[in-house]
């Protein structure tokens, strides 16, 4: 899809940058390594659930032996 | 989409969703207010609230632009297509908003209104340069996103040394809205809406910063995690407030890292206050009068400014009466509490704003969740009848 838009209100983005559109502006920029670092993230939240839930059934299945 | 299509993940969704249940105190209930409408709309749209454990409340808030826009605003609007001649030019949704005399935008351009859906602040702009023997109004409305485009058109206006365009501007302000809010009897005394956090707008904060929040976190004690508009990003900010409450801190804290800083976007924050002021008081739907909460044109930019021109008064008019926006729109009820609600009232033919926009409460309710309201009832099948 492509669609023209204003960078008037971002005035230093550049070319090959991700912006985030607002009706037919850009706002603001998307910082790519923040980005990265926030999916990281999720994934670290979601492994330790796993961790946890493992740990949680083991226990459990020492305490049934 | 890239950066788009990463936060939308189930199995990750899934695994937050498991930290959160285990991290929830038993025997304590958490209720977090989702301020901004595209969280309202995320969090219904991906059945955010189904991954929720029990103990976690979301309540909707009054961030929709066009669910807090008052009659009397569209009734002006609807007045300079009718009666003046003018072409008036506004965001889509704003356009099936009820006004009164049972009109909208839209069935007062069925009566012949020059009345035009615009993308952009820009587009109406365009068609005033192409129209130079017409009047052409913006309707403006929206929070700090849809201000600085707004801002932009009337200083492109000015150097375009166009004459006949003007913005009736309806912009209002979050941190107004969420001090409303907190300072509302249903919150402060009856404790009928229990609030223990805010997730914060996404797109707001991006143009204002994580700054104007602190307030919130130091004068009223109220944990704010300013959150993005996927659901991964409502998951993990969810997450957040939970820990917040847990541990007994009340803090700003930035979920959105990738978009949102906390100075926020210095250029745009630029060009509002050159362009606009505060105003003394304005009405909301379902708030009422909110002292300091919208903005008005500067008198440098008078003759932008549509109620100026044309010598334009307000005059509020009240909802619906048994419709039940207002309430809503506070936290006091949910959707399904209004009679009105998915009978007479649906997104085809909205009774009230907040049917109207895809980010209102009840639209969202009633495209992603009305189902959840009618209890599941198991019977056995029928036994086969035998030929």
């Amino acid at each position: 899809m492509r669609k023209t838009i204003s960078v008037e209100l971002v005035p230093d983005a550049e070319v090959g940058d991700y912006v985030i559109v607002h009706v037919g502006h850009a706002i603001g920029r998307l910082d790519a390594e923040e980005a990265e670092r926030t999916l990281a993230l999720f994934s670290e939240l979601a492994a330790e659930e796993a961790t946890a839930a493992g740990a949680a059934a083991e226990a459990a299945l020492a305490a049934a032996r | 989409m890239k950066f788009v299509d990463e936060f939308r993940d189930g199995a990750l969704a899934r695994g937050l969703a498991a930290r959160i249940a285990a991290e929830v105190q038993p025997g304590r209930r958490y209720a977090f207010m989702e301020f901004c409408g595209g969280h309202t709309h995320a969090i219904s749209r991906y059945g955010i609230a189904e991954l929720l454990p029990p103990q976690v409340r979301m309540i909707h808030g009054p961030g929709c632009p066009v669910c807090v826009l008052p009659i009397g605003r569209i009734d002006l609007a609807i007045g300079l297509a009718l009666e003046r001649g003018a072409i008036v030019c506004t965001y889509g949704d704003t356009m099936r908003v009820p006004a009164s005399g049972n009109l909208s935008l839209l069935k007062a351009k069925a009566r012949g209104g020059d009345i035009r859906m615009v993308y952009s602040a820009a587009d109406a702009l365009k068609i005033a340069a192409a129209h130079p023997g017409r009047e052409v109004v913006f309707l403006a409305i929206g929070f700090e996103t849809t201000t600085p485009p707004t801002a932009l058109a009337i200083l492109a206006a000015e150097r375009q040394g166009l004459a006949n365009f003007s913005v009736l501007c309806c912009h209002v302000l979050t941190p107004s809205a969420i001090t409303h809010i907190l300072e509302s009897a249903e919150v402060r005394e009856y404790g009928t809406v229990p609030i223990d956090g805010f997730v914060g707008p996404a797109h707001v904060s991006i143009v204002i910063g994580s700054a104007p929040y602190e307030h919130f976190a130091d004068e009223y004690a109220k944990p704010v995690v300013i959150a993005g508009f996927e659901p991964l990003d409502v998951m993990q900010a969810v997450l957040m407030l939970v820990r917040q409450v847990n541990e007994g801190r009340a803090e700003v804290e930035n979920q959105f890292t990738r978009a949102v800083t906390r100075e926020g976007n210095l250029a745009a924050q630029r060009m509002v206050a050159q362009v606009f002021g505060l105003r003394s008081s304005f009405e909301w739907r379902g708030l009422g009068e909110v002292p300091y909460s919208a903005l008005a044109i500067r008198p440098a930019y008078a003759r932008f400014d549509a109620e100026q021109r044309f010598g334009l008064a307000y005059r509020p008019v009240p909802d619906h009466k048994n419709c039940e926006c207002g309430a809503i729109l506070r936290g006091v009820k949910r959707p399904a509490d209004c009679k009105l609600f998915g009978t007479v009232c649906t997104p085809e033919t909205p009774m009230g704003s907040c049917m109207v926009s895809s980010e209102g409460a009840c639209a969202a309710h009633y495209s992603y969740g009305r189902f959840r309201d009618i209890p599941v009832r198991v019977e056995p099948a029928a036994e086969p009848v035998q030929p």
